[in-house]
């Protein structure tokens, strides 16, 4: 359902960018004492790869997603989108947060809008709000304002004010992580095809191993905090992908080992 | 046996037990209608029956229009049928028609005809009435008068501290400089700057604009202040990554973020202004409904107090619905998030 409704969306000129993060390291200062949160991280990722960052909870994976937005600058070590030096946040690098943050005091439309309205092209591009809306299958909502939507739906809205911009670099930093198991299932396909559709790329962030494996076609494992690059696992497969596929349980199995969970698992 | 008696009694009571719920839901239904006709008609015969005990010319006229007004509420009652929207309207009010109509009948009753109540501190309510026939002229006058001069101040007040609040909240170098002058001059009572104000300002209208800006700005700053700097740092983080400017952030976040918290002000601003613009009417300006409270005062014409301040609490409550309105406009959003 959600292929053929992806098929009918208008298309965009859209490509994903390289991501490069040399040499990475950030710290917190918290009442005076200085917490290390990244430490040397250097990863590189090509134009359109899906690659989910995996590690313990509070070990720095949002820290490193800040930075790459432009949201924080590092203490040390570069971000290059596409070669050139990330300074500053621009929506070609959009994120979408656990939380849906949508504003309260504007519609779905009006939300959508935001990226449009605050680059001041809403007038000349209103029309990719409605694709946009369209994309995410919540054209009929348009005018209803955040709290009248589900979870779900508050994050489908999220979504569509993210692709909007025409990212080239699509962040999600656990973005189904308050969903229920069903919503998650069904927006982790459409996600999936949202991004083979676009072909931006795309930085996950998650804690569960399973929805990395389903989604991403590189794992980048963490340690604890401060952060290293415990493993980077590529995942070989097709999509769409299924959930029962021996050799994802398989990789599943290694990449729990790498977290200290071998012994339940 | 039981199920026999039981089909029995209905079968033998039925017609009547009908016709008496259909009186009673009749009574339930229009019961207190009839009973606001009553009450105003006791009101109006109140009027007519006994003598006054003082000279008042309105005595009459009062006694027909409250014959008139139960005479409505007792054709309202009996055609709400007829009367749609206008009917349910009277309906939904007939409690107070009630409450109304017995109170005016003991005011009058206690002090034109009686005079239970020392008189020329209890006019009754004809005196008033006559006020309003006799003395339009200078209550109009006083009305607009008062209307201008606390809309003047009320708006330079809110849109000053409006726009201070928006740059404490968001400049740190402004909150600095802002922040302590704020503390020091805003708790002070606005009515304290009074004998200042008139020496110092060119007149004295100048002098009571100033003074109630003063009141409604205090209140309206903080909150507005208080309503930019608890903005989530969420919303700012959405926006920046979509590509926001510094200004779009203040105008399309800050700002939307916090109008709860500035109606808040704006209603507090407004209800310390009122207070500001009646003293100062009293003791500076030569015109408004403060002004002619203390006139009426002088001359002891007690029945002319009454009659303003009546006027003047119509005038407040009736800004006070102005602002809900607009917030309401404004704050649609809110809705379904919290309860109005």
């Amino acid at each position: 359902m959600v292929a053929t409704a992806l098929a009918e969306a208008v298309t965009y000129p859209a490509a994903g960018a390289a991501l490069d993060i040399e040499q990475v390291s950030h710290a917190f200062d918290i009442d005076g004492t200085e917490l290390p949160v990244l430490s040397d991280v250097s990863i590189s990722v090509e134009p359109g790869e899906f690659v989910a960052l995996l590690g313990p909870s509070g070990c720095g994976k949002s820290t490193l997603l800040r930075l790459v937005a432009g949201l924080d600058k590092p203490r040390a070590g570069r971000l290059r989108e596409d070669e050139e030096r990330i300074r500053r946040p621009h929506p070609s690098r959009v994120v979408v947060f656990q939380d849906p943050t949508l504003f309260p005091w504007r519609s779905v439309w009006d939300n959508v809008a935001l990226g449009l309205e605050a680059q001041g092209i809403l007038r000349s591009q209103g029309q990719r709000v409605d694709a946009a809306l369209d994309l995410v299958g919540l054209a009929s909502f348009r005018n209803a304002y955040p709290h009248q939507l589900s979870g779900g739906m508050a994050q489908r809205v999220a979504l569509a004010r993210a692709l909007v911009n025409d990212p080239k670099i699509l962040i999600l930093d656990e973005p189904l992580g308050k969903l229920d198991s069903l919503t998650r299932i069904t927006m982790q396909a459409e996600i999936v095809a949202l991004w083979q559709r676009k072909g931006f790329t795309t930085l996950l962030v998650t804690h569960d191993a399973e929805e990395a494996l389903v989604l991403a076609n590189r794992v980048i494992v963490f340690s604890e905090r401060p952060a290293r690059v415990k493993a980077d696992i590529r995942v070989d497969r097709p999509y769409p992908r299924h959930r029962g596929d021996p050799y994802l349980a398989d990789l599943r199995r290694q990449i729990l080992g790498l977290l200290g969970l071998d012994a339940t698992w | 046996m039981s199920t026999y008696s039981l089909s029995d009694g209905l079968a033998s009571g039925a017609p009547r037990t009908s016709r008496v719920a259909l009186l009673a839901s009749w009574i339930r239904e229009s019961g207190v209608g009839v009973l606001a006709s009553i009450a105003w008609i006791a009101f109006g015969l109140s009027c007519l029956w006994w003598q006054d005990v003082g000279d008042w010319s309105r005595t009459h006229s009062l006694g027909i229009a409250a014959f008139i007004i139960a005479a409505i509420a007792l054709f309202g009652t009996v055609g709400a049928d007829y009367l749609g929207s206008a009917g349910q309207a009277l309906h939904k009010r007939a409690p107070w028609l009630v409450a109304l109509g017995a109170f005016l009948t003991v005011w009058e009753v206690a002090t034109a005809k009686f005079a239970w109540l020392p008189l020329p501190f209890f006019p009754p309510p004809q005196a008033i009435i006559e006020v309003y026939t006799d003395d339009l002229p200078k209550l109009l006058d006083s009305v607009f008068a008062s209307i201008k001069l606390q809309l003047g101040g009320y708006v330079i007040g809110a849109t000053i501290g409006f726009l201070t609040g928006v740059s404490i909240g968001w400049s740190r170098a402004v909150g600095y400089w802002v922040h302590p002058v704020l503390r020091f001059i805003g708790p002070l009572p606005a009515t304290a700057w009074l004998p200042i104000a008139f020496f110092t300002f060119p007149s004295s209208w100048s002098a009571s604009t100033f003074l109630i800006a003063l009141a409604t700005g205090f209140p309206v700053t903080v909150l507005t202040w208080s309503g930019v700097a608890s903005v989530s740092n969420a919303y700012y983080d959405v926006a920046r990554t979509l590509g926001a400017k510094p200004s779009f952030l203040v105008l399309k976040v800050a700002i939307p973020a916090a109008l709860p918290h500035v109606f808040v002000g704006l209603f507090m601003g407004l209800g310390a202004s009122f207070a500001v613009l009646v003293v100062a009417e009293m003791i500076g300006v030569k015109a408004g409904l403060g002004w002619y409270l203390q006139w009426a005062q002088g001359w002891a014409a007690y029945a002319n107090m009454y009659a303003a301040l009546i006027v003047m609490s119509l005038l407040c409550s009736g800004a006070i619905t102005l602002l809900f309105a607009i917030r309401d406009r404004l704050l649609i959003w809110q809705k379904g998030t919290v309860k109005w």
